[in-house]
């Protein structure tokens, strides 16, 4: 497996005498450099032009959108904004989704640190059972699992449930917190935990004292991944609650583009939009290390 | 007893929660799947009927399950490809295209910069983005992507032509997708040791020779793991493709124009929650978890090549 690759380094010390083409060597590198350095302007350009678009419609009078779609807005429209938030209900859709998003989150943490650490620290007859029925979760489609799962929802009553659709969310981000968790956990060192235990703390102690807070790295990329994964969900919201006072904002949004589109109150919708992806833009400016490493975080390893 | 006793109820006790939520919500479900996909069945108690394998026969014979088949198969070749190849370009692009003295390689000026903005759509939800994007393909000559081409002469109906409406949302797909793999690629390159990439600076390879022979041969690996990825993504295009093509409770608005833009989740969720054919959508389902399987295990052969480990 290891085919180290070789290269062959020159013996010499570095120090060979330029080519009479150097020069002109040099020359085709900038021209190139130029031209591939303008594509990265280019790719800029398209990932904000239309993100740019969307902040200006969200401040324009409905016969402005279309008239001169980049152009700034004559006289800025917060009360798109307004009209957002009260009548097209972004308030409490954004109220909901925080809710459940939150909550969702926190069980998320909690109950797979648990679960990981017992599968990193502790051997037990059928812990490969549990780790491969997490991992089972994370290959499996959610599609396949869609209908019967609305029918539990319902035998349980948690359908149309704010919490009953927190604690859905949790089961499905388990198996990749477990999963990331669980190698997390082995490689914490051992040291501090045997010295806790000789120090009579017992289980519960050094998990919760020890061993949790040395996993806080971890739990914080888990963390970003899950509210950025949780907080873009679609599918189960949609199955499971419709029950429009118990919207989250994706599905709230896609009903309002709907609707819009007949009502064409566009400057109102876009300031929806912009409303609902505003906090993950934000976690995004504050935390962007942070983010682009949690959101990759399953595919390092 | 006390030790081997506190330490077996204490590893009970750290799972019993967990593993049952786990269990009831998806595990359970997952099983129900595949003996619901043997019935007709509207929902309703009364009306389960098993049939054996007949809601596969009759998969089998559903032309539109076959368009929405060959979407999703189309969707991860272009994908995987565009995605792919623009990925590792950027991610070259930024770490090591920039001026270089003799020995040393460099990003380019504003690295950091380039690498926010690129993965900036990630980070937004897929509704969003389509429901942006859905205002940018307006098919009136005053939608923007239209008003940006008219003075090339271009014209497009981009969503509601069925010849340009699939590629138009794939193109969304990669425009917000880029940027992911720009950030796995960059992490994969800044784990090539640098010392090899001087040796070759100072045996006058060029950018070119450097990125097929040093560059390129590392990122198998991250490669492999990111076409697994981006072929889950396109088996899913659920949420882009129901808000791009209309609304999922309005039923059969989904997928068009006229099965254009079907693929097999837009397909499976209409036939379960729209028509109410909850043992067809299941069987649906279990043979997206086929290709599923199939897809993972064939990537990952096509892709298995030496490693190069340092």
């Amino acid at each position: 497996v290891a085919a180290t690759g070789h290269l062959e380094v020159a013996k010499t010390d570095g120090k060979r005498t330029p080519p009479a083409s150097n020069r002109a060597d040099a020359s085709t590198a900038a021209v190139v450099r130029f031209v591939f350095g303008g594509t990265l302007w280019l790719w800029s350009l398209l990932v904000i032009v239309p993100l740019l678009f969307a902040v200006l419609t969200s401040l324009k009078a409905n016969n402005e959108i279309f008239a001169s779609p980049l152009r700034w807005p004559k006289t800025l429209r917060w009360n798109n904004y307004a009209r957002a938030w009260t009548k097209a209900d972004i308030g409490r859709y954004l109220g909901n989704t925080l809710f459940v998003v939150g909550l969702a989150v926190i069980l998320t943490l909690l109950l797979s640190s648990m679960v990981a650490y017992i599968l990193a620290r502790y051997s037990f007859r059928g812990s490969r059972i549990v780790y491969y029925l997490f991992i089972l979760g994370l290959v499996f489609p959610l599609f396949l699992a869609i209908v019967p799962l609305f029918f539990v929802a319902k035998d349980l009553h948690l359908n149309n449930s704010l919490i009953g659709l927190a604690l859905i969310y949790a089961a499905y981000s388990m198996p990749f917190s477990v999963f990331f968790l669980t190698a997390f956990f082995k490689t914490l060192p051992n040291e501090l935990a045997e010295s806790a235990s000789i120090d009579g703390a017992g289980h519960w102690r050094t998990f919760l004292q020890i061993m949790l807070p040395l996993a806080r790295p971890g739990l914080v990329s888990v963390g970003i991944f899950n509210v950025l994964g949780l907080w873009n969900q679609y599918l189960l919201p949609i199955v499971l609650i419709n029950d429009d006072k118990k919207f989250v904002l994706t599905q709230g949004l896609a009903n309002l583009a709907v609707q819009e589109r007949s009502g064409s109150d566009y400057g109102a919708l876009f300031a929806a939009l912009i409303i609902s992806i505003a906090p993950v833009v934000a976690v995004y400016v504050a935390f962007h290390r942070q983010v682009r490493s949690g959101m990759t975080a399953g595919s390092l390893r | 007893m006390t030790r081997a006793a506190g330490r077996n109820g204490f590893i009970v006790s750290m799972l019993v929660v967990p593993v049952g939520l786990y269990a009831t919500f998806v595990l359970w479900p997952y099983i129900q799947s595949f003996y619901i996909s043997f019935f007709q069945w509207s929902g309703y108690t009364s009306s389960k009927k098993w049939i054996g394998l007949q809601n596969y026969r009759a998969l089998f014979h559903d032309s539109t399950f076959w368009i929405s088949f060959k979407h999703n198969i189309v969707a991860i070749v272009v994908l995987c490809v565009l995605t792919m190849v623009l990925g590792l370009f950027f991610a070259a692009m930024i770490n090591v295209g920039g001026r270089a003295g003799k020995t040393r390689i460099q990003g380019v000026r504003g690295a950091p910069f380039f690498q926010f903005v690129f993965f900036l759509p990630c980070v937004l939800p897929i509704v969003m983005v389509g429901v942006l994007w859905q205002f940018i393909y307006d098919p009136s000559t005053d939608g923007l992507l239209n008003r940006m081409l008219s003075p090339l002469g271009i014209y497009g109906n981009w969503l509601g032509s069925t010849s340009t409406a699939f590629a138009s949302m794939l193109a969304v797909m990669i425009w917000m997708s880029v940027g992911f793999y720009v950030v796995i690629f960059t992490a994969a390159i800044s784990r090539i040791p640098a010392e090899f990439i001087e040796a070759a600076k100072l045996d006058g390879a060029s950018g070119l020779k450097i990125f097929n022979r040093i560059i390129l041969p590392v990122m198998w690996d991250t490669a492999q793991v990111g076409m697994i990825y981006i072929g889950i993504q396109a088996l899913d295009l659920f949420a882009l493709i129901s808000t791009m093509s209309g609304n999922p409770s309005g039923g059969s608005g989904t997928g068009g124009p006229d099965n254009a833009t079907q693929v097999i989740s837009t397909y499976l969720y209409s036939n379960g929650f729209a028509y109410g054919k909850f043992g067809y959508a299941t069987a649906m389902g279990v043979v997206l978890l086929i290709i599923t399987l199939v897809l993972a295990g064939g990537l990952f052969r096509l892709t298995r090549r030496e490693r190069i480990e340092f």
